[in-house]
Order: structure tokens, then C-alpha cells, then sequence
């Protein structure tokens, strides 16, 4: 941030994502795990409890400065398992900084018995939503999220749609709304009567 | 806490505390199926408390068939007469599940489900996924192409520009720039219709390339866009830059300070009229963009009068860009020639075998190519509202398993509370209309 308190916009040394990881183990040491596949971007994956401060790490830290929060997802590896994630989530946070313009993206394990992890939102407002859809789409509880509702779907949906269990086409969800209809007459028959006949 | 959408007067009726939109409706677990009881919803709601001077706030509902949502959107206020005291955006009405779909369809196929979500500019979704998909399966596309999705990028964006304008102005009242922005409109969508058939599902790109060449008049009439849009786009800045109504209704409206854009994750126009002039085609540059000369322009003030400005400036930035893009439009192929990862060109499908086999192959499932397990990607490209990012993950199978899409609709209007609470019903208007929110790319 500059004096102003404008966030600074170019003018920064991009770091490389390898970079990013050195600096992260320097100062958590083996708590941060690199992941991605040999010859593509690496990650960190970092363990649930040590998430937040890496995060606040990642934001403050002036080489690094990722002051802008991209986006908050998750992904359900119950089919796609992989050693180093070793849970059923992975919640990714994509962090981009607008003064250096490099981005980085952080993982963290998450298990389908326990789906918490501490919010994100006291350090980005963008978290709100994100993990509002997060929460949404995969059951994941955000502690300190002080709007945890759900964001596309009706609040008294059953499902959690992105779930890897979740079939594509719904569990029959679609036909228990009743609809609204004027006189209260059962919804085929207004249908029927609200067009002519052809 | 107490609750936004449903005053007290409901709850006693509501099991389990659910929301407005459900008012007075009973779960039946043992059933599963969602029961609405018979009493009606009412149509006003006051709060019970009340000030010092005894009067009441209301609570208003606003869409989801509203005009100035454009879309459906649904706003639920809380007013003190006509001031806002409390906003909550409810969203999710056009939510079709796209990246539920994208786990089931074969990475080419999900490019017809992006048309469908910013569809005031599909051409930009295309080619933002078809980067993704290339980053991840390592393809470097040709030249030619490269240069045709820059051009069509722009077009698109232009496009997309030019009819929030319009809208902008059509909720201020000011329908006749509304109609000509639609009219004009039209003469990029008849580029758009000679380049891939359709208007507003384009499909236009694919992975490694595009589905085909431009025709053969492409230039001429890119060339005839570019002597016509100037214009156009002094004709709207004329009609509203001193309009009274106007002004006095956008300025000093949704007030966004530039700290707080960068925390909401607020992309695109709305960011840089912040005063925050990032552009992800200056900081991560795709497509070629680095060799293009551009600005980035920016405003200070951050209200709604700011992103008007803003959308105006980038326009002709586009144009900019158009013409030099048109410049280095040389003949060559617009795909990957490597039919072993890519699909091959239609005209030889059906004309040589071997290329009708590496047509099967591809199309097949379990037979063409993938990416490797695990392999993962983030890509973001600047579309018209701001960063579009594609989050793509493998599993070594031809269909992705999982795509997240990052739309930039929905962090923008994350801010919408913060904006419109403090200011008038006719404010959330004007803020509405002014951060462009397209529910296709929202809902997804």
C-alpha cells in the first residue's frame, strides 16, 4: 500500500511460483509442501490449522504483497485421489499481487468428517462470496464468515451440488417445489389451460 | 443479528428459520419434499421496532423481475423512507450448474456451455477457456490465430461496452441512446454471424485454434467497424457528458474507494475507475497483448459517473488495438496442426481418412488426448467485466474433473451492499446499472 493508501499498481519484481514456496518454507519451515506436477506452476499445500497466518504471511510480506484475493473454490478429490492432498477437499485460494504482478495459489486439505476451516474474509472482502459459494457447492464451513449462507442455491436445498457423490442430474429436487399458480389450481391444469390449443 | 429478508412477523411462521423466498414453507423431512403451507405472503413488511420518532423501516423487495435488474436479480431493502438502510442480494435465479456440466462434458464441449454465460460478449468466454485448456495441455497456437482472437476480443468487448452504456442511460432515463446503442450494436454482430454463423452462441473457438477461418471480406469489414465506431462512441458521451439529469443522478453515486476495491476483488472497469489501473492484458499478457500498444486508463473519483467514463476510455482503447491487430493479420493456419491433440479442420474430416480418423479419435471417449493426472491450471484473461479465470484439474480422462470458472460478475457485485447502503432507492439504481452485472456469468 502506498501512503495514499492506493494500492500500488505495477513497478514490482515478479517472483516465480518455485520463489514463492522458498520464501513460504523459510518462514514456516516444513509446514508448506509443494505440490503441481513436475514441469507445471507449483503450489504450496499447507496444513488447516497454520492456513491463516500463511495467508496474512502472504499479503503483508512487501516482496510478496498478494493484496488481491482472485478467488476462493474447492475441489472434491473422492474420485482423484492424490497423496499429496491425502483429505476428501482441497480448498484453493487463488492470490494474485497487483504491485508485482505475479500470482500464487494455495491449497489446504480439508476431511469430509470435519469440513472447517478458519475464514478468510478478515484479510480479503472477496472471501465473502467465495467462500459463501465454497459453502455452497461443497458443505465447507468457514468459521468467522459472518454471512455463511448459501449464495446460488435455495436455502433449503438438501445438497451439496459439487460434490463428486452428488449426481448430475439432481435428486429429484426440481419436482418437490410446488409452483405458484393463481386459484390455486394444480399446475398441469393451469398449464393446460393458459395455452391454446394448437 | 437480526434478520434482513424476513421480518419477525414471519418467523413464527417459518419452521426451521428459513429465508423470504420461502416464507411460510414447512421441510417435510421424513417426505423430502418441500411443502408450502396456505398462508399467503404479505405484501409490505414493517419492521416492529421503531425509532425515536416513531416511525417504522420497510422492507422492499426488488426483483427478480425487475427492469433495472436486467437480469434476475433479486435486491431485498431495507428502507427508512427512502433511504437505504440495509441491502441483501439474492442471487442464483439463472443457475444452470455450468461447472457441474463442464465434469461431463469432453474439454471441447464445454465450449458451447461458455457462450452461455457473459453472452453480451460469448467471444471473450471462448477464448478465455480455450487459453486455459491450451496452458494445460502445453499448445502454443498459430500466429494467425492469435491475431483473430485479439481482434474478435476487442469487437466483443466494444460490444459489450457499448450496450451498458446504453443501459446505463436507459435507467436514467435516457432510452433514445439505449436504442442506438442496440442498433449499432447490430453491425458487430453481423461481423460476429459471418465469423461463426451466430449471433450471440458463438463457439468460435476451439482448443488449439479456432473452428475456422475468417472469410474472405473479414478486413473489409473490421475496417468498415473501425471508421464507424468512433463516432458512435462520441455520439454517446455527447448526449450524456452534460446531460443534467444525468450527471446529477451518477455522480457521487456508489462511492468506491480504491483499498476497498482491491479487498472485494472487484476486476475490469469497475477497478480501474477506482483509480486501481491494473489490466490483466498489461500484467499477465495473453494472446500477444504485450506487443500491442495501448493504455490503461483510469479514473479517480470511483462512482458511478467514474465507470461511465471508464467504459468510454476503454472502448477506444479497443479500437486501438483493432487496428493495429488488423495490420499484422497475415495469411497462415488458425490450428495446431498436431491432429493427434487436436481436432482436425472440418473440410479435410471429410475429405481424407486419416483425418476422419483423428477426428473419431478425438471425439471418442477413453481414445483421444488428455491431460496428464493431477495436472492443474489457473488462467485468467481481462474480459469485458473484469478478470474471467478458468480453474481447470485433471484426472487423465478427456473430460475435466472439476472446472471452476472465477466470473467476474459475481466479486463485483459482492460489493453491491457495501455501494448502495447509506443512499437513496433511486441510487441502487444507478449503482446497479453502473457495475454491469450480467446474471448469466453470475449464476453460472
Amino acid at each position: 500500500m502506498s501512503p495514499s493508501g492506493a494500492p500500488q499498481v505495477g513497478g514490482g519484481i515478479p517472483l516465480a511460483p518455485a520463489a514463492i514456496i522458498d520464501r513460504l518454507k523459510g518462514r514456516f519451515g516444513d509446514k508448506i509442501r509443494s505440490g503441481g506436477l513436475p514441469g507445471k506452476t507449483p503450489h504450496a499445500i499447507v496444513p488447516r490449522e497454520h492456513v491463516m497466518p500463511i495467508l496474512a504471511f502472504l499479503r503483508d510480506e512487501p516482496e510478496l504483497s498478494f493484496d488481491f484475493l482472485a478467488d476462493v473454490t474447492a475441489v472434491d478429490h473422492a474420485i482423484l485421489e492424490l497423496a499429496e492432498i491425502g483429505e476428501r477437499f482441497a480448498v484453493v485460494y487463488q492470490l494474485c499481487s497487483l504491485r508485482h504482478s505475479h500470482r500464487f495459489e494455495v491449497k489446504t486439505a480439508v476431511s469430509e468428517d470435519d469440513p472447517r476451516l478458519p475464514s478468510a474474509c478478515d484479510l480479503w472482502k472477496s472471501a465473502l462470496w467465495g467462500e459463501r459459494e465454497t459453502h455452497d457447492m461443497f458443505g465447507i464451513e468457514f468459521e468467522g464468515n459472518p454471512d455463511l449462507r448459501r449464495l446460488l442455491m435455495p436455502e433449503n436445498y438438501p445438497g451439496f451440488p459439487l460434490r463428486k457423490d452428488y449426481p448430475l442430474r439432481g435428486r429429484g429436487e426440481r419436482d418437490s417445489f410446488r409452483q405458484y399458480r393463481p386459484g390455486g389450481a394444480p399446475a398441469v391444469e393451469a398449464d393446460r389451460q393458459a395455452r391454446p390449443a394448437v | 443479528m437480526k434478520r434482513v429478508a424476513v421480518p419477525s412477523i414471519v418467523e413464527s411462521d417459518t419452521a426451521q428459520g428459513e429465508g423470504g423466498r420461502t416464507a411460510g414453507a414447512a421441510v417435510d423431512a421424513s417426505a423430502g419434499r418441500v411443502q408450502l403451507s396456505e398462508s399467503p405472503e404479505p405484501r409490505i413488511f414493517l419492521s416492529e421496532e421503531e425509532d425515536e420518532f416513531g416511525g417504522k423501516q420497510m422492507i422492499l423487495n426488488m426483483g427478480p423481475q425487475h427492469p433495472a435488474t436486467h437480469g434476475t436479480l433479486r435486491v431485498i431493502l431495507k428502507l427508512d423512507g427512502e433511504r437505504i438502510v440495509d441491502v441483501d442480494p439474492e442471487i442464483g435465479f439463472l443457475h444452470t450448474g455450468f461447472e457441474k456440466l463442464g465434469e461431463h462434458l469432453s474439454y471441447t464441449q464445454f465450449i458451447t456451455v461458455t457462450d452461455r454465460m457473459n453472452y453480451l460478449s460469448a467471444i471473450n468466454n471462448n477464448v478465455g477457456y480455450a487459453i486455459a485448456v491450451e496452458a494445460l495441455l502445453g499448445i502454443q497456437v498459430p500466429e494467425r490465430a492469435q491475431v483473430l482472437r485479439v481482434i474478435m476480443s476487442e469487437i466483443s468487448r466494444v460490444a459489450d461496452h457499448v450496450l451498458c452504456l446504453g443501459l446505463q442511460a436507459m435507467d436514467m432515463g435516457a432510452f433514445s441512446i439505449m436504442l442506438w446503442a442496440f442498433e449499432k450494436r447490430e453491425k458487430i454482430y453481423d461481423i460476429i454471424e459471418a465469423i461463426c454463423g451466430s449471433r450471440l452462441t458463438t463457439s468460435w473457438t476451439r482448443v488449439g485454434g479456432l473452428f475456422r477461418d475468417v472469410p474472405e471480406d473479414f478486413p473489409a469489414m473490421v475496417r468498415q467497424f473501425l471508421a464507424d465506431f468512433p463516432g458512435v462512441i462520441d455520439e454517446i458521451e455527447t448526449m450524456l457528458r452534460g446531460n443534467r439529469i444525468f450527471e446529477e443522478r451518477v455522480k457521487g453515486t456508489g462511492i468506491l474507494p480504491a483499498a476497498e476495491a482491491v479487498s472485494y476483488g472487484i476486476t475490469g472497469p469497475c477497478l480501474r475507475a477506482s483509480g486501481v489501473p491494473y489490466d490483466v492484458r498489461k500484467a499477465l499478457p495473453y494472446s500477444g497483448y504485450e506487443s500491442y500498444d495501448f493504455e490503461v486508463p483510469f479514473q479517480a473519483e470511483g462512482d458511478s459517473w467514474a465507470r461511465f467514463l471508464q467504459r468510454i476510455a476503454e472502448c477506444r482503447q479497443s479500437l486501438r488495438i483493432v487496428e493495429q491487430a488488423l495490420k499484422r493479420l497475415h495469411a497462415g493456419p488458425v490450428n495446431v496442426s498436431d491432429t493427434k491433440r487436436v481436432l482436425p479442420d472440418k473440410a479435410s474430416v471429410y475429405q481424407n481418412i486419416e483425418s476422419l480418423i483423428h477426428h473419431f479419435k478425438q471425439i471418442m471417449l477413453g481414445h483421444g488426448s488428455a491431460p496428464p493426472r493431477g495436472a492443474e491450471v489457473y488462467s485468467c484473461t481481462e474480459s469485458p467485466n473484469g478478470e474471467l479465470g478458468f480453474y481447470i484439474v485433471s484426472d487423465g480422462e478427456m473430460n475435466p474433473y472439476r472446472v471452476r470458472v472465477r466470473p467476474p460478475s459475481m466479486y463485483n457485485y459482492g460489493v453491491f451492499t457495501r455501494l448502495a447502503r447509506g443512499g437513496m432507492v433511486s441510487d441502487a439504481v444507478a449503482v446497479l446499472s453502473s457495475l454491469n452485472i450480467i446474471a448469466g456469468e453470475l449464476d453460472r
